[in-house]
């Protein structure tokens, strides 16, 4: 066995053990929770198999079918989150894709085109996978969930025809867009890039009325019958479902790409192949993280109007039965950020003269650590009895206010603005300003860090002492004020290292293996918590299809324990990436040679690349 | 916080400023301080499970540290290696395999040695009102209701203040016993319960909600929880069996009013 390939079976070998395991956890859950369900429903199953035989008479009296063994919540559960990881890919790769060829494009850089020509070639096969797990997603609602389908259906049937005449647009500016690479002018390609993203997006604004409907009906009178189309579109959660899903798509799809060029990195042969993939993974991860950035506040204005539209949803969703994914959900996103942070961390040692900044990182990590414990903090503890009763109760006098938005509002602010430093140092990792006033400028900058930070954590705590309404709007300023921060920061630190001095350079190739492990473990954890998430606003209608519209009564109307959600959350990531090490399989065959006959085997592959006259390394 | 525990830590860690300590030995001392600092430098004492999870976010952090750079991830992997296989460590070698499993048994002992008690469990502390209720055959809308004598307080004062005495009387009672004359939850009968009744002080607490999921609390107490989220060990009386609307409304007033919070208004869907 050769030395390169002990990553890739130990891998192999971990995902199979996670996979087992998910699955033992999962089926001894489930269950758990058949049997309670059984217990439920034993009466109604007993009527329906008592019950008449199926004509086209009294064909739409069926309100449920059953799956068999997982049940059809479970099934459906599963195969719309993997529809939609697909779906979400497939919106992002473009975006991002689009955007590096106009980088490409402007700068005259051969590098950036071949680069978004590498993102556009993993979107082919993801496009099939998407639109048969979508067409898949259909038929398991109509066979599973008759009725409900045909509320839904009854409500949006007009946007149906647009969708799929849209869906059939998708495809032909997908296609043309990834095989007229290079075939075109560079402005028509431009312009079927831009096509493609504008049509995948109201795809997805269309989609999202759909689902966002069942959380927050509207347009409709209460029997819930239709009074306009618009309304049901326009419903309260649509628009920061669409924002929200948009910049979510962006970062998934961004922390995906980063693998396929950490997995390319691990399998490169060639110092050449390894600069390209580790410039594709660092570009990548910046996408994905530049997007994770703007991401906390839309999850924070989607809250909101959950809990503006209904005060018992939004308790259901960050105080009551979902509270406790909300802490796994922060645990997942301090890792993440301390993932980030870490992969930019490891890549400054390619950069020479970075080594001035290493001096920086045990202070970042400190305020990563800080930011990720009081995000994690519950806000009522796990105790027993005894040290409950140390505590004075369930909350702890000093920790418990840390559970608190206040308290997670300040502290993702700072998470955020440790980040861009790391983005910022790592910016400045071989370069040396130039300009006279450097030093005024580095003051100035650090002035606007001090007096936001102090600012964000004055508004954290003042939150504690003005009431409700008072203290939510507070995360307006702290959101602004971080905002405020990056940009002029970024706008004085472009004319400081305007025509600045080059102290090294990036030697793009030389980075420790496990800054690629960072970046697998990156897209892990953003799928799995676009899995928990998804779970999330979709459980939180509980025993609801349409929330107070149309009442879930199947024998799967009962809330999941939060082992089991996670479980099958679990298992979906672990199908997800089996698929997507398909597509990446699947996008590296264009690079191997042609079998020989003869030899009963495929020509040994020369890598698929040849970036020396690019100018790559 | 205890500042006995706290102030001989911090002189350490300063101490560690001016050694020229190792990475591993760097990396030891911060990992006990930060454990040591959690686990008894905060009064009153942290449960278990949180200590576990902010020594485990402490522990990966130094992690990360530890391999952010490659000249530190080469000097422990050395000196591991060396450890391992450099006779001269035979013995200490020795001693640690030997006490890695005693050290895990003692753990083990100690726990077994403990008083029996409950095992301790997430608890989800605010249970989801439904949309609406029906109190002794009215509908009261808990999305969009409203105490209906909030708005005395501007119109009428004279009205509120007699609503708020009527809060008052109803408050001390009924609820004193349990939640505390300074409603700090911490009233005669309240170390006979478990979970403790909730300390309305707490900024975390009532100031958090809308009178009406008060108004739902109050009047359908623990019978009326949801099923979701179950047990909610709850010994909270239905009160709409012994006080009237209005009472009850009063209550909120009062509440409100004495520890000096204001209620959740309803937010503008935008």
């Amino acid at each position: 066995m050769s030395k390169r390939k002990i990553p890739f079976y130990i891998i192999s070998l971990i995902v199979v053990v996670s996979l087992a395991v998910s699955i033992k956890n999962v089926a001894e859950s489930w269950q758990l929770q058949r049997e309670l369900a059984r217990a439920q429903s034993v009466a109604g199953e007993a009527a329906q198999q008592a019950g008449p035989q199926i004509t086209p008479e009294n064909s739409h009296t069926v309100e449920y079918r059953k799956f068999p063994f997982v049940g059809s919540r479970v099934a459906v559960w599963v195969i719309a989150e993997l529809h939609l990881m697909f779906a979400a890919f497939v919106l992002a790769v473009p975006m991002f894709a689009l955007i590096i060829e106009l980088i490409g494009y402007y700068t005259k850089d051969k590098r950036y085109d071949h680069l978004a020509y590498e993102f556009t070639k993993l979107l082919s096969t993801s496009f099939s996978f998407t639109a048969s797990l979508g067409a898949l997603l259909t038929f398991m609602l109509i066979i599973y969930y008759p009725k409900l389908t045909t509320y839904l259906i009854a409500i949006f049937s007009p946007t149906f025809l647009p969708y799929v005449l849209l869906f059939f647009a998708e495809a032909g500016f997908l296609y043309a867009y990834y095989y007229g690479w290079g075939k075109f002018s560079p402005k028509v390609h431009i312009a079927l890039g831009v096509a493609l993203n504008l049509v995948g997006t109201t795809i997805m604004f269309i989609a999202n009325a759909w689902l966002t409907f069942m959380n927050t009906p509207a347009g409709i009178n209460e029997s819930g019958g239709l009074l306009s189309v618009w309304g049901a579109i326009t419903n309260f959660t649509w628009m920061p479902i669409n924002i929200h899903r948009l910049i979510a798509n962006v970062a998934f799809g961004g922390s995906i790409a980063a693998a396929y060029g950490a997995y390319k990195f691990l399998g490169a042969r060639s110092e050449e192949e390894k600069a390209h993939y580790d410039w594709m993974g660092y570009v990548g991860n910046f996408i994905a993280i530049a997007a994770l950035l703007p991401l906390p506040f839309a999850g924070y204005w989607l809250g909101k109007e959950i809990y503006a539209y209904s005060q018992s949803l939004g308790i259901v969703l960050m105080g009551g039965t979902f509270s406790w994914l909300f802490i796994i959900q922060a645990v997942l996103i301090g890792n993440l950020f301390l993932a980030a942070n870490y992969y930019l961390w490891v890549s400054m040692e390619r950069i020479e003269g970075a080594q001035r900044f290493r001096k920086f990182i045990k202070y970042l990590l400190a305020s990563i650590t800080v930011c990720f414990i009081v995000w994690a903090t519950p806000h009522s503890l796990v105790a027993t009895v005894e040290e409950a009763r140390r505590m004075g109760g369930s909350h702890h006098p000093m920790l418990g206010v840390l559970g608190v938005m206040s308290a997670k509002n300040t502290a993702v602010n700072i998470l955020i603005l440790t980040t861009y430093i790391s983005f910022l140092l790592y910016r400045r990792g071989n370069r040396e300003a130039t300009v006279s006033w450097a030093k005024l400028g580095n003051t100035v900058q650090f002035l606007i860090f001090a007096v936001v930070v102090s600012f964000v954590v004055f508004l954290g705590v003042y939150g504690y002492f003005v009431e409700a309404k008072v203290r939510i709007g507070l995360s307006v300023p702290q959101v602004l004020s971080v905002l405020f921060a990056m940009i002029s920061v970024t706008v004085i630190d472009i004319f400081m290292f305007k025509n600045a001095k080059s102290i090294g350079p990036i030697r793009w190739g030389k980075i420790p293996a496990r800054a690629q492990y960072a970046l697998f473990f990156l897209a892990v954890t953003f799928t799995w918590l676009m899995g928990l998430m998804g779970y999330v606003r979709a459980g939180l209608r509980q025993h609801w299809h349409v929330y107070g519209v149309m009442q879930d009564t199947s024998p799967d109307a009962f809330t999941p324990t939060l082992g089991f959600a996670s479980g099958v959350v679990s298992v979906t990531v672990l199908i997800f990436f089996t698929f997507i090490a398909i597509v990446f399989w699947l996008s590296g065959l264009s690079g191997k040679k042609d079998w020989e006959a003869g030899t009963g085997k495929t020509a040994p592959s020369k890598g698929g690349l040849d970036l020396a006259e690019e100018g790559q390394s | 916080m205890n500042y006995l525990v706290l102030a001989p830590i911090v002189l350490v860690m300063i101490a560690l400023r001016f050694t020229r300590l190792n990475i591993l030995g760097w990396l030891a001392v911060w990992w006990i301080a930060a454990y040591l600092a959690i686990s008894y430098g905060i009064e009153p004492p942290l449960p278990s499970s949180i200590i576990g999870m902010f020594m485990g976010i402490v522990t990966l952090a130094l992690l990360a540290y530890l391999t952010v750079r490659t000249d530190d991830m080469n000097f422990v992997k050395r000196a591991a290696i060396r450890f391992l296989t450099d006779k001269k460590y035979t013995l200490p070698l020795a001693l640690t395999v030997i006490a890695l499993p005693l050290l895990a048994a003692f753990n083990v002992y100690l726990d077994a040695a403990k008083a029996p008690q409950p095992p301790a469990a997430g608890r989800t502390v605010h249970p989801p009102p439904p949309t609406e209720i029906t109190f002794k055959g009215k509908k009261i809308d808990l999305v969009n209701g409203v105490n209906p004598y909030r708005e005395l307080q501007a119109e009428d004062p004279e009205a509120f203040r007699a609503h708020l005495a009527n809060g008052r009387k109803v408050y001390f009672q009924n609820c004193v016993f349990c939640h505390g004359d300074n409603m700090e939850g911490k009233g005669l009968f309240a170390h006979a319960f478990d979970p403790l009744p909730a300390n309305f002080q707490d900024p975390t607490t009532i100031a958090m909600l809308q009178e009406t999921y008060l108004f739902w609390r109050i009047a359908k107490g623990a019978p009326g929880l949801p099923e979701e989220s179950t047990p909610w060990a709850s010994a909270m009386p239905a009160w709409e069996h012994f006080l009237s609307e209005e009472e009850i409304w009063d209550v909120i007033l009062f509440m409100y009013e004495y520890t000096g919070h204001k209620p959740r208004e309803k937010e503008e869907v935008h």
